[in-house]
């Protein structure tokens, strides 16, 4: 089944090759690093069996959403395995150059490795053009890898968020292929709860810290409902300055200051043989 | 270990309340039993494709962890307060361990249903009990009653892992647990179950002492147990714990993570 099926393998012998830049200016196509695929009769089965086996189930909360001042960009750092949880410390928000942010949900290594691919291919257009990339171009850069993968087993749910000539830009990208451009995104195991709050209190016209009050409660609620997020919630703010993180709050923190408790005494003692 | 002191030093702001109730006549409260999702269980479908949703086993359904520890004349029995349906936190005042007398009290792990339902029937074998005996069960008969009741669905047991803890004659300690149809066992240190039960294991070992007089073993059991459920996603978002000498009952609340 595999005869004439024939993947490009340059990814694994040389740098050049990995970035896909070498036809970059015959076809106009940028290509995909490209890996070998297993040699084996049951291809399909395998498949499953190796994507279980990677795949790293990472149960997460992230959102963004564009706002008059730029784009607010917020994720929990959670990650679990089933139901145990071995880092409550991970850096869900990747910095793909000084203007531009992806989110990670998903299988974590496809995430990382697929984000830093961006970030090549983002500063070689950089070199290549004398400017930046914009946002729009960033992600179907993005889109278009992932979908030459379809159906192999990637794991990936991002948001790309920055700041280009055209102002601020936000787009959804998935491994299944999907691009969308929005206005508020939310991703993750967490996400309905995140979308609640978002939604309900989402106005164009914020002050950056009312913004960044918004994706920190939104985070919160996401992690105080949904087992598989926790620990701390970052913000990230992108202006036309590039992007700055605003903070990075342990949500055991957040949760007593949004819900302070009294201590109460005892209602009655026993004393009694 | 240092955000671990941090978050509490004695003589104990890990507690935000101290209840007590000692009053035979008041039956514990209870909650709303979720009944239903019980069979909803088996056609809850993943919204999206990146939640995370390996196969849960149905003990693993509401998430719970619960411990006991055995101290000098006295003994703690903890548990975590989160109900959820896989990962979604649905309450975080559930109660998961019941007082069946003063002096002897069952904390139960595993499916919620079930639990209650356990309790319930627990509950009417304890009072006839005393209505024919006149007195109060020892934790041994307890525990062999708990045994009988759970083997008697053998084959299709309430899913459920009990711990029992109790003073008995002379006011001894006895703790014990059981898998869900009833197999005794019993320690004289300490036992442990639910979701976050190999976090409870190791944190038991490390910090428990034997001997203990009540604060110590109120500041290990509750240390034991908020380092066990922070690295479980299914129980936690506060604890429950009991300190029960010969003359006192005394019930915590204990603030914890709520994610």
């Amino acid at each position: 089944m595999l005869k004439g099926m024939k993947l490009d393998t340059s990814a694994l012998e040389s740098h050049r090759l990995l970035i896909g830049a070498s036809n970059e200016l015959q076809n106009g196509f940028s290509t995909a690093p490209s890996f070998e695929i297993p040699n084996t009769t049951d291809f399909d089965c395998f498949q499953k069996e190796a994507i279980q086996m990677v795949k790293p189930a990472k149960g997460t909360t992230t959102l963004a959403f564009i706002f008059k001042e730029g784009v607010m960009v917020a994720a929990d750092s959670r990650a679990s395995m089933g139901g145990y949880i071995s880092s409550q410390s991970v850096k869900k928000i990747i910095e793909i150059n000084p203007y531009m942010l992806g989110t990670m949900a998903g299988g974590a290594a496809d995430c990382q490795f697929w984000h830093r691919n961006l970030g090549v291919k983002c500063r070689l257009h950089e070199l290549a053009n004398k400017r930046r990339i914009s946002v729009t171009g960033a992600s179907k850069l993005l889109a278009n890898i992932l979908y030459s993968y379809r159906g192999m087993g990637l794991s990936v749910g991002t948001m790309i968020a920055g700041w280009d000539e055209t102002g601020p830009g936000l787009y959804y990208v998935d491994s299944e292929g999907g691009r969308l451009k929005g206005m508020r995104f939310s991703v993750g195991s967490g996400s309905p709860y995140a979308y609640g709050v978002l939604d309900s209190g989402y106005r164009y016209d914020m002050s950056v810290d009312e913004a960044a009050e918004l994706a920190r409660r939104a985070i919160y609620h996401a992690t105080f409902r949904d087992g598989a997020s926790g620990g701390v919630a970052s913000v990230y703010y992108v202006g036309a300055d590039g992007w700055k993180k605003l903070s990075g709050d342990d949500v055991a923190e957040l949760h007593y200051n949004y819900y302070p408790v009294q201590p109460t005494v005892a209602e009655h003692v026993m004393v009694e043989g | 270990m240092l955000d671990r002191a941090a978050r509490s030093t004695k003589p104990g702001p890990v507690t935000f309340g101290i209840l007590l109730k000692l009053d035979l006549e008041s039956p514990p409260s209870q909650h709303s039993p979720k009944t239903a999702l019980r069979f909803a269980y088996s056609s809850l479908s993943s919204s999206s494709k990146f939640q995370q949703s390996p196969p849960m086993s149905i003990f693993e359904y509401n998430g719970s962890a619960v411990i006991a520890m055995v101290g000098k004349n006295c003994f703690a029995i903890a548990s975590d307060r989160r109900l959820g349906v896989q990962l979604q936190t649905i309450a975080t005042d559930f109660q998961k361990i019941y007082r069946v007398h003063d002096k002897l009290f069952i904390g139960l792990s595993g499916l919620a249903t079930d639990a209650q339902t356990l309790y319930q029937r627990l509950v009417f074998r304890h009072k006839l009990y005393e209505l024919r005996e006149e007195r109060n069960m020892k934790p041994e008969t307890f525990a062999s009653l708990v045994s009988a009741l759970l083997y008697e669905k053998r084959f299709g047991p309430y899913f459920c892992q009990p711990v029992i803890a109790g003073l008995g004659d002379e006011n001894k300690p006895f703790i014990c647990t059981m898998d869900s149809i009833g197999a005794k066992e019993l320690a004289k240190d300490f036992v442990v179950s639910g979701t976050a039960s190999e976090s409870l294991y190791g944190a038991c070992e490390a910090m428990f002492k034997p001997d203990m007089e009540p604060e110590e073993l109120f500041e290990t059991i509750s240390q034991a147990l908020l380092s066990s459920v922070d690295r479980d996603c299914l129980s936690g978002w506060g604890g429950h714990v009991y300190v029960v000498t010969p003359t006192e009952v005394t019930e915590r609340i204990l603030k914890g993570r709520m994610d």
